[in-house]
């Protein structure tokens, strides 16, 4: 099997309010904080199988479905 | 009118929406998520709720729902698609209005009722109202945030797809009457061709005096108006 880690941001143009939120906060607790952003991780396992064209799978389901391509960016790592 | 209503597995303004057709005297067909086809209607209506509850973005998923290959093919020739609120998220997850909603500035969700102001009646879903008319419908959503990238929205307001905007009671486009941080407050946008449109208010829950206003009735006889308007030139 074939492990493919995935992050998803939101682009930095994208205002975002959780990371606004938790940086007001930081900041609150004193901690000497710039930014924060949220995004989400991601696991998807394929089938050894998969290997092969394992990169391009990923990449067309992050297209597709797990990142919206208006807001959002993703990165991924792979993984045995 | 043949008019079809997608519930999807977390829809629930289905009801509100098929009982507002009801008051305009239209028998709407609910429609499963799951079928394959939405030949020979008039109208799709994409209704509000959590489908799929939500996960990973709003719409996100009912966007790959299998009736929806066919509402975006309907779409594309020129069928009418109105969404509104989660069915808005759709509309922009799968490309047939531009820009995303996003989580609520200061992550309120917002529930109640809100000023808009209509600023297009040109169109087969507003032509009952006047340009630049206030009316009271209420909002009900944690992401409906609208952005949408500069150039993006420099087209948007040059083609003047926006068609509904948060106003205060005064009808004044400002912060203090916008509910959400929506990007130029923008509540409801149309497609260029003006056949998809898609709101974060829910016009089906003022249809009635009793159930709190009639404001938002008017989309419902704009709607029949202009099918009956092209009915009878035979289009």
């Amino acid at each position: 099997m074939i492990k493919a880690k995935i992050k998803v941001t939101l682009k930095m143009s994208i205002l975002d309010p959780q990371g606004s939120a938790v940086e007001k906060a930081l900041r609150s607790m004193d901690y000497p904080v710039d930014s924060v952003r949220i995004g989400k991780y991601m696991e998807v396992v394929l089938p050894e199988e998969a290997r092969e064209n394992a990169e391009s799978v990923i990449n067309e389901i992050c297209h597709k479905l797990l990142s919206n391509p208006v807001i959002e960016d993703y990165s991924f790592e792979l993984e045995d | 009118m043949k008019i079809g209503i997608v519930r999807f597995p977390g829809s629930n303004c289905e009801v509100d929406c098929l009982e507002a057709w009801r008051v305009v005297g239209e028998s709407p067909v609910m429609l499963w998520h799951k079928e394959t086809s939405v030949k020979g209607f008039d109208l799709i209506v994409l209704p509000g709720g959590f489908s799929y509850g939500d996960y990973l973005r709003t719409g996100a998923i009912a966007r790959f729902s299998p009736i929806m290959e066919d509402v975006i093919h309907f779409a594309q020739n020129g069928g009418l698609v109105l969404g509104i609120c989660n069915g808005f998220q759709m509309l922009t997850e799968c490309g047939l209005l531009p820009g995303a909603l996003l989580r609520n500035e200061g992550l309120h969700f917002v529930c109640g009722p809100q000023y808009l102001k209509v600023e297009r009646n040109d169109l087969p879903y507003t032509n009952y109202y006047n340009q630049g008319d206030l009316i009271q419908i209420p909002v009900n959503h944690g992401e409906g945030n609208y952005t949408i990238a500069d150039e993006g929205l420099k087209e948007l307001e040059a083609n003047n797809q926006v068609v509904f905007r948060y106003v205060t009671s005064n009808g004044e486009v400002n912060e203090s009457g916008n509910p959400n941080g929506s990007i130029n407050n923008i509540a409801g946008i149309v497609n260029k061709e003006g056949n998809v449109l898609g709101m974060m208010p829910h016009p089906e829950r003022v249809v009635e005096e009793i159930i709190g206003g009639t404001d938002g009735k008017g989309m419902f006889i704009s709607i029949l108006k202009d099918w009956e308007r092209r009915m009878k030139h035979g289009a």
